[in-house]
């Protein structure tokens, strides 16, 4: 069949993509599945990401703003975290929807006050331009860093959350927050260093994405909707579902690309509903916590 | 389930009572004011997107158009009288509905000026039509706004997309890019998108071009790796993008990022696209209403007073809203009068005006398209840029100076319209 080397390649070009749905569900399926808040104001984090790489890319290079602006971000969210989500933690969901949806309008008007409505250059650093070939397939080095990138994001978080006392204290809060406390440990300081993990991943995503998406005001609003479902196919508060699902999401759109184009992006909410309709808790879904 | 908690606490019916008494109070002590800036102001509505993938566009509008009122008030307003911009976020097509007829209906404004997208045009100058306001649209691209849909009480300074797509393709022509080459469309799928492919495609059928191979993209698309493997796969011989705002950007820098050969050419650009990709990435020949480098004494001293106010130089959006208020009051000087139908006949009288360009422009009586040159863009050398802004080289005007400003413009034959 002679259309098939095209197809294998938009698949493997879609394995290569799922670094960028990973990259932008990572964060948000941590903070809902260990916090139980459905932040809203992911993308919002991931915009102030990119602007504030904007900053300090022509001071410490793209290096340095791929290390620092998460970590600024996350100092946000350290603060944003002690004053208003730890009020919602075992509160009605609804409410932490409310306070995470207002938070994104709020931190898109700022990035607008600051920043202006325009979109502003940012470019691929130069060290890593350029493109891999292999046989006759394509792939910008950048992309391939990127996924690079992500795969070290998963491996981090999951050594983070499995091999490591901190990350056996988190699991247990997330199973029984009363014992925890009868044990004599405080769960605070561990839910504000998640909800800091999570935001700075939504940073570093923000990041990687800058040379790709561009860096606009209305960045995270237009990624926010293809993170939940990609944290929705996956099960939500599963972590190697969020895995499987983004390179799932990555083939899925190639394919329709390829097959019927004007159908990328519904293709993956089609995917969802699919999903969905067969597993109601997403591929690897436990349970649907919280919302039961 | 999310929703299984019932109503929120404190919002009681009692509350609910005080609420709308305070409203209706304010309303009452609010209204006198109102009636009595009437007489002494002149009301002009500004709507345009301010928010979503449009919305860097329409920032700049509202600038131009603030600069303009600015300006016009400084010099002692019109007919005396100052002039009250009231400028909003258009949103959509049934927002911008329901804030057109707002403006007329309770702030009596007596015209509206701006947007950006054909859609929420459309839908404004349903309102106007209605209401005999004029509306001079300064973003709207679509043929069908000034085809079918045309208006008596619709105006535009936004070139159409026919004027764009001879614009570029006159350029594309002189570098042989058109005859017997083999084109390869990405289209935004929406209505600005198939109305520009429609007339893209009738271009390349009149001039010899093969355009048969087009994807349409969804709106909400960033990532464009799949497309560009199509484009690599297909070996064009040039790329069209007919896509609008964002996607603009996000393509050029993608198309770059996997570094294909193939020249690329678009049907519909705006300067802040070219801007948000930055000098490295930019590439490719497109189609341009106005730029800031332009070398006449208006557009200078334009440039120079935007640049003043907002510390970066006018956007081509800038200019289209900054002029359509200086018609508007030009109009209303001549005729001395606010009256809608008044304004409409100076405007269709062929008056001209100068548009910040080489040659004056005017409107069409029967289409009210605004005729003016237009002109090409593509990449300036690098050590050829003076700052950030400075990136783009404007070709000569088209049509050029001995030439009829119709020639690039939809004919009387071809169109759908038959206004006066």
């Amino acid at each position: 069949m002679e259309e098939l080397p095209f197809v294998l390649e938009q698949v493997v070009n879609g394995v290569v993509v799922s670094a960028y749905y990973l990259l932008i569900a990572l964060g948000l399926s941590l903070i809902f599945s260990l916090g139980g808040i459905v932040n809203l104001a992911h993308g919002a984090f991931y915009a102030l990401g990119a602007y504030f790489a904007f900053e300090i890319q022509p001071y410490l290079g793209f290096a340095g703003a791929l290390v620092l602006s998460p970590i600024l971000v996350a100092a946000i969210g350290i603060v944003l975290e002690r004053t208003m989500f730890s009020r919602f933690y075992r509160s009605d969901p609804i409410l932490g929807l409310l306070l995470t949806f207002g938070l994104a309008m709020v931190i898109e008007q700022a990035i607008r006050i600051v920043w202006g409505a325009a979109p502003l250059p940012f470019q691929i650093p130069d060290f890593i331009r350029g493109q891999l070939f292999v046989g006759d397939m394509i792939f910008p080095y950048y992309r391939l860093a990127m996924l690079a990138v992500a795969v070290l994001a998963v491996a981090g978080t999951w050594v983070l959350l499995n091999k490591t006392s901190f990350g056996r204290v988190v699991k247990a809060g997330v199973q029984n927050p009363d014992m925890v406390a009868v044990l004599g440990i405080s769960l605070a300081p561990i839910m504000t260093a998640v909800v800091a993990l999570g935001i700075g991943l939504a940073a570093l995503a923000g990041v990687l994405l800058a040379p790709i998406s561009g860096v606009h005001p209305a960045m995270g609003a237009e990624i926010i909707t293809a993170a939940f479902v990609v944290v929705v196919i996956g099960g939500l508060g599963s972590f190697w579902g969020v895995v499987i699902a983004a390179v799932l999401v990555g083939v899925v759109r190639g394919l329709a690309i390829h097959f019927v184009p004007a159908a990328a992006e519904a293709s993956i909410y089609l995917l969802m509903l699919l999903v969905l309709l067969l597993r109601p808790r997403g591929l690897f879904g436990e349970r649907i916590m919280r919302f039961e | 389930m999310i929703y299984a908690k019932g109503p929120a606490k404190g919002l009681t019916r009692r509350a609910i009572l005080k609420g709308s008494a305070g409203a209706a109070a304010l309303a009452t002590i609010g209204a006198p004011a109102i009636v009595q800036a009437q007489s002494d102001v002149i009301r002009i509505g500004h709507l345009t997107p301010r928010t979503g993938f449009l919305g860097p566009l329409g920032e700049y509008g509202v600038m131009g158009v603030t600069l303009a009122t600015e300006e016009i008030n400084a010099a002692g307003g019109v007919l005396g009288r100052k002039i009250e911009l009231l400028a909003e976020d258009s949103v959509n097509p049934s927002t911008a509905s329901t804030k057109a007829d707002r403006m007329i209906g309770r702030d009596q404004v007596i015209a509206i000026l701006g947007e950006i997208s054909s859609a929420s045009g459309l839908a404004i100058s349903q309102v106007a039509g209605r209401e005999k306001k004029p509306f001079i649209q300064t973003g709207c691209n679509s043929d069908e706004l000034r085809g079918k849909s045309c208006n008596r009480y619709m105006f535009h300074i936004e070139g159409a997309n026919t004027m764009y797509i001879n614009a570029v393709g006159d350029s594309l022509r002189r570098e042989g890019l058109v005859k017997d080459k083999k084109w390869f469309g990405l289209t935004a799928d929406y209505a600005y998108g198939h109305d520009l492919l429609a007339v893209s495609r009738r271009y390349a059928e009149r001039n010899g071009a093969d355009f048969s191979q087009n994807e349409l993209v969804p709106t909400d698309s960033t990532d464009f790796s799949p497309f560009i493997l199509k484009i690599r796969r297909a070996r064009p011989d040039v790329v069209v993008s007919n896509l609008a705002g964002n996607q603009i950007t996000n393509f050029i820098k993608q198309y770059k990022e996997y570094g294909l050969e193939y020249p690329l050419a678009g049907g519909g650009f705006d300067t802040a696209a070219a801007w948000g990709a930055g000098p490295e990435a930019f590439a490719g020949i497109w189609p341009a209403i106005w730029h800031h480098t332009l070398d006449t004494p208006s557009a200078k001293a334009f440039t120079a007073a935007f640049t003043k106010r907002w510390g970066k130089p006018p956007e081509n959006q800038a200019w289209g809203d900054y002029l359509g208020m200086k018609i508007l009051a030009r109009a209303i000087e001549e005729t001395k009068s606010t009256e809608g139908d008044a304004i409409v006949q100076h405007l269709e009288s062929g008056a001209k005006f100068d548009v910040l360009k080489g040659r004056e422009g005017y409107f069409r009586s029967w289409d009210h398209q605004l005729m003016n040159e237009m002109y090409s863009i593509r990449p300036k050398p690098r050590d050829k840029q003076a700052d950030q802004w400075d990136m783009l080289l404007l070709g000569d005007p088209v049509p050029g100076p001995g030439d009829d400003l119709e020639s690039i413009a939809t004919s009387r034959s071809d169109s759908a319209c038959s206004l006066g």
